[in-house]
């Protein structure tokens, strides 16, 4: 057990609502008629597919490529035909549509040959990564970035300390809590691979001290394997939120990451205890990432818990299964209450990077009009960014987008702490969400415009060019001919100059 | 963005509310204004319900001229604290005129001309006390001796009649006299020495009889809105801290014509002001750094004006001229941002 060496600003404790979805163990969801995988379930470049429609395809076949540096594979999580490959509703705040491939499953859930690596160690980094990659690992705490990216520190840094981040800091969620009771060892396993691929000096296991349980569970595991032994487990003081990357960062080592920088800019990596678990099944075990655990839970729930999910299940069974009071379409939060969205689509399929599902909530936001701000400078307290909430508002509210950047909006996590603390009720996160896409959307148009200009530059610089290249052909063909009429006179000279010369 | 509902996350919601926080303040002062009547009699509780009267008449009025929802923003308790803050404030016989014209300029000038509730750069209270001390000196320095010292102690109906009538059943000379702090200053200045002068009956063990009591409780409401995280201690520690640093150093170097820190620290409205006041989060500086400049800057005005200044007590105009200088201060003192290079 290792010490915390360092806080953060600002932060709420807040009611965890936990104990209910932990009571009982996780799950498996029943294997659902049709799968709908998004062929984005990933931060970057969307996957290519590599079957078509009526194509047979196995539990674990890759069914779609990574498409440039940023992207992951994409493999069927269970047995079927594809009976579509069409735009389909998304879990999406603004319930867009996207790429899916549909599989209708034919109910065997034939795997594919696996092929278990027995030694990691015999594998360069590179390979790791590539085995990585292919599986289709992305970071399974929310955020869903390829993860083995996260395995290449690059030439000019070494990794000093590598997180495991099972804070879990986000009241109602439990899946990272019930993957490390049940699942310490599968944990442990992909931290191996993990400190081997980055060659970690040491690593840290960061648990929030409300899960006991999964502390005890994890310490008694890390004690059987005399192999880490420059890994440790702490419990991390329980105040929201302590799981957000450079929060953590900053609870374990007491160093900050640079503001617009990475955590490696420090030597430090981290990865979510879910996404080393699916790295030690994909190596050890050859299982490409096809489930997750998603928590289901939330005062209209039923049966509250953890359920190992396929992804592509449509979320309107997996209610179904835990039986809520919600109304067919009624809106539900996907995420924690704090940083999920509100979906209200029935088909919307289960993906990499839904680690909750919550229907009802206790001390729910009221969505009565909010008060003027009264410039208590709550907001300014809990941030966890020491950011000034409510001077981002008012030029946010104002459409003074470059007083925002001067503010640092961009520095802000959407940890939602300052919205909860408003005595006003203002719901500051979302003028900051705005606030960002309309920057966001200025960026993008401006370098449009830039393109366009250069464009245009371009277009008249080559105009120019096939101007003067047509004036100098001219002048050429001027001087060619002018040559030609001359040596023609000259030629006609000399053909009159004999009789000439015979006349005189 | 019309936002009817929440939309986005946090679907969390903490039990903050701003009519809580007003509740909680006017709890607080209860104490206060207990010892108030107790040593001034019951005039000053007839000048807080009329203020409190007069206050929401007025925000009601404004709001329907501005075409404001009229129910949310009356029940948020914020025209109730100004009244009272103001009431508690004038002296406690002041007329019925008095208090009325400033709650109208409080709420009418103060607040909704700036845009109401969250909008106003000075304190409403203080903005009405000082237009009041400005225009009207005579009565707002007449205060009474405390019951302790007078003959024939106020009892309601008197306080009555002459708060709405002008006139009094008992003989007037019996209700006019200076507060602690204008005599201190009257009598520095004909040269007498201020140790020797507070052995004279207006004054207590080391404020104003009566008056350091009041601001004991002044100090203990002000204590609980601290425990119960109503108000940060940034700014009433650092307008202590300020108060007692400028007026230890002037006791200290010329003992022999100021008074002393303790006498500053609980004379005139020093603690109604500290804990009660300066703390308005709306007209007060947001940022932490902010709030401590503020505080020094409202400390150290206070003395000034209080010892080299045209009027007795100067916390209004030293809260009034800090107000005004907030958005300078907030925009010098921002927290550096996480992970912002030092």
């Amino acid at each position: 057990m290792s010490t915390v060496a360092g806080s953060f600003p600002g932060g709420l404790v807040l009611n965890g609502h936990k104990k209910r979805s932990t009571e009982t163990p996780i799950r498996k969801t029943p294997l659902s008629k049709k799968l709908i995988l998004p062929l984005q379930q990933h931060i970057g470049a969307e996957s290519i597919p590599i079957v078509s429609v009526g194509d047979k395809v196995l539990k674990g076949q890759k069914i779609a490529k990574a498409d440039g540096h940023v992207s992951v594979y994409l493999h069927a999580p269970s047995s079927g035909t594809i009976s579509a490959i069409d735009e389909q509703p998304i879990p999406h705040p603004s319930g867009l549509s996207a790429l899916c491939i549909t599989i209708e499953t034919d109910g065997l859930d034939t795997w594919i040959e696996h092929h278990p690596i027995a030694d990691y160690t015999q594998l360069s980094e590179h390979d790791i990564r590539q085995h990585v990659r292919e599986a289709g690992i992305v970071g399974l705490g929310g955020a869903g970035f390829p993860s083995f990216i996260k395995l290449n520190p690059g030439v000019h840094h070494h990794v000093e300390t590598l997180i495991i981040n099972g804070v879990e800091c986000e009241p109602y969620i439990t899946c990272d809590d019930m993957l490390m009771r049940e699942r310490a060892d599968g944990i442990l396993d992909g931290i191996e691979i993990i400190n081997f691929a980055l060659r970690v000096k040491h690593c840290v296991i960061a648990i929030e001290d409300n899960k006991p349980k999964a502390i005890s569970t994890m310490e008694l595991a890390l004690a059987a394997r005399p192999e880490l032994i420059d890994t440790t487990i702490m419990a991390v003081p329980t105040r929201y939120p302590a799981g957000s990357e450079k929060q953590l960062i900053q609870v374990v080592t007491g160093k900050q990451v640079p503001s617009h920088g990475l955590p490696i800019d420090i030597g430090i990596v981290c990865h979510n205890v879910g996404t080393a678990y699916a790295i030690g099944r994909a190596i050890k075990h050859g299982e490409p990432l096809i489930s997750r655990i998603v928590t289901v839970t939330g005062t209209d729930v039923k049966h509250a818990g953890n359920f190992e999910t396929l992804f592509g299940t449509p979320m309107h069974e997996l209610l179904a299964f835990c039986e809520t009071t919600r109304e067919p379409n009624a809106p539900f939060i996907l995420g924690g209450p704090m940083m999920g969205y509100n979906l209200s689509g029935d088909n919307l399929p289960v993906t990499k990077t839904a680690n909750c599902i919550l229907v009802g909530v206790d001390a729910a936001a009221p969505a009565e009009k909010p008060l003027p701000c009264i410039r208590c400078g709550e907001c300014a307290t809990a941030c966890p960014a020491s950011l000034l909430p409510q001077q981002l508002y008012w030029y946010a509210r104002d459409k003074d987008l470059e007083k925002t950047r001067q503010y640092n909006l961009f520095d802000c996590i959407e940890c939602g702490c300052c919205s909860y603390v408003c005595p006003s009720k203002i719901p500051l996160v979302h003028y900051f969400r705005f606030a960002k896409t309309e920057t966001m959307n200025q960026q993008l148009e401006a370098a449009k415009s830039d393109q366009a200009r250069i464009r245009h530059e371009n277009r008249l610089a080559r105009q120019e060019l096939e101007q003067q290249e047509k004036e100098e052909r001219q002048r050429q063909r001027k001087l060619a001919l002018a040559a030609s009429q001359a040596a023609k006179q000259k030629q006609e000279q000399a053909a009159q100059s004999p009789s000439d010369g015979s006349e005189s | 963005m019309p936002l009817r509902s929440r939309l986005s996350s946090p679907f969390l919601s903490g039990m903050n509310r701003v009519t809580l926080l007003m509740a909680q303040l006017l709890l607080a002062l209860i104490p206060a204004i207990i010892a108030l009547v107790y040593f001034f009699g019951p005039g000053v509780l007839i000048n807080i319900v009329l203020a409190v009267v007069v206050a929401l008449a007025t925000e009601a009025l404004m709001l329907k001229l501005r075409q404001r929802p009229i129910k949310p923003f009356l029940t948020d308790g914020s025209a109730i604290v100004t009244a009272v803050l103001l009431a508690i404030a004038l002296p406690p016989l002041a007329p019925w005129w008095l208090t009325t014209i400033g709650i109208l300029f409080a709420i009418i000038f103060a607040k909704h001309l700036y845009g109401g509730l969250g909008y106003n750069p000075f304190n409403p209270a203080m903005a009405a006390y000082v237009l009041l001390l400005i225009s009207f000196p005579l009565e707002m320095t007449t205060w009474l001796p405390i019951s302790a010292l007078s003959d024939a102690p106020i009892d309601f109906n008197s306080a009555f009649q002459m708060i709405f009538q002008g006139q009094l059943t008992t003989a007037v000379d019996s209700v006019s006299g200076a507060t602690p702090l204008d005599a201190m200053k009257t009598e520095i200045g004909l040269l007498h020495v201020p140790s020797q002068v507070i052995q004279q009956p207006l004054f207590g063990h080391v404020g104003g009889k009566g008056w350091e009591w009041v601001n004991i409780w002044f100090a203990i409401g002000g204590l609980a809105l601290l425990y119960r995280r109503v108000i940060s201690w940034h700014i009433p520690v650092a307008m202590l801290s300020g108060l007692l640093a400028i007026s230890l150093i002037t006791w200290l170097l010329a003992p022999e014509t100021t008074a002393s820190p303790l006498f500053h620290l609980l004379s005139g409205g020093t603690m109604l002001g500290a804990f009660f006041i300066a703390t308005d989060p709306v007209t007060a500086a947001t940022t932490v750094k902010g709030r401590l400049v503020f505080g020094v800057g409202v400390g150290l005005l206070t003395y000034i004006i209080r010892v080299w200044g045209g009027y007795p007590d100067g916390i209004a105009f030293a809260i009034i001229v800090m107000n005004m200088l907030v958005p300078l201060i907030d925009y010098y003192t921002q927290p550096r941002v996480y992970g912002a290079v030092k």
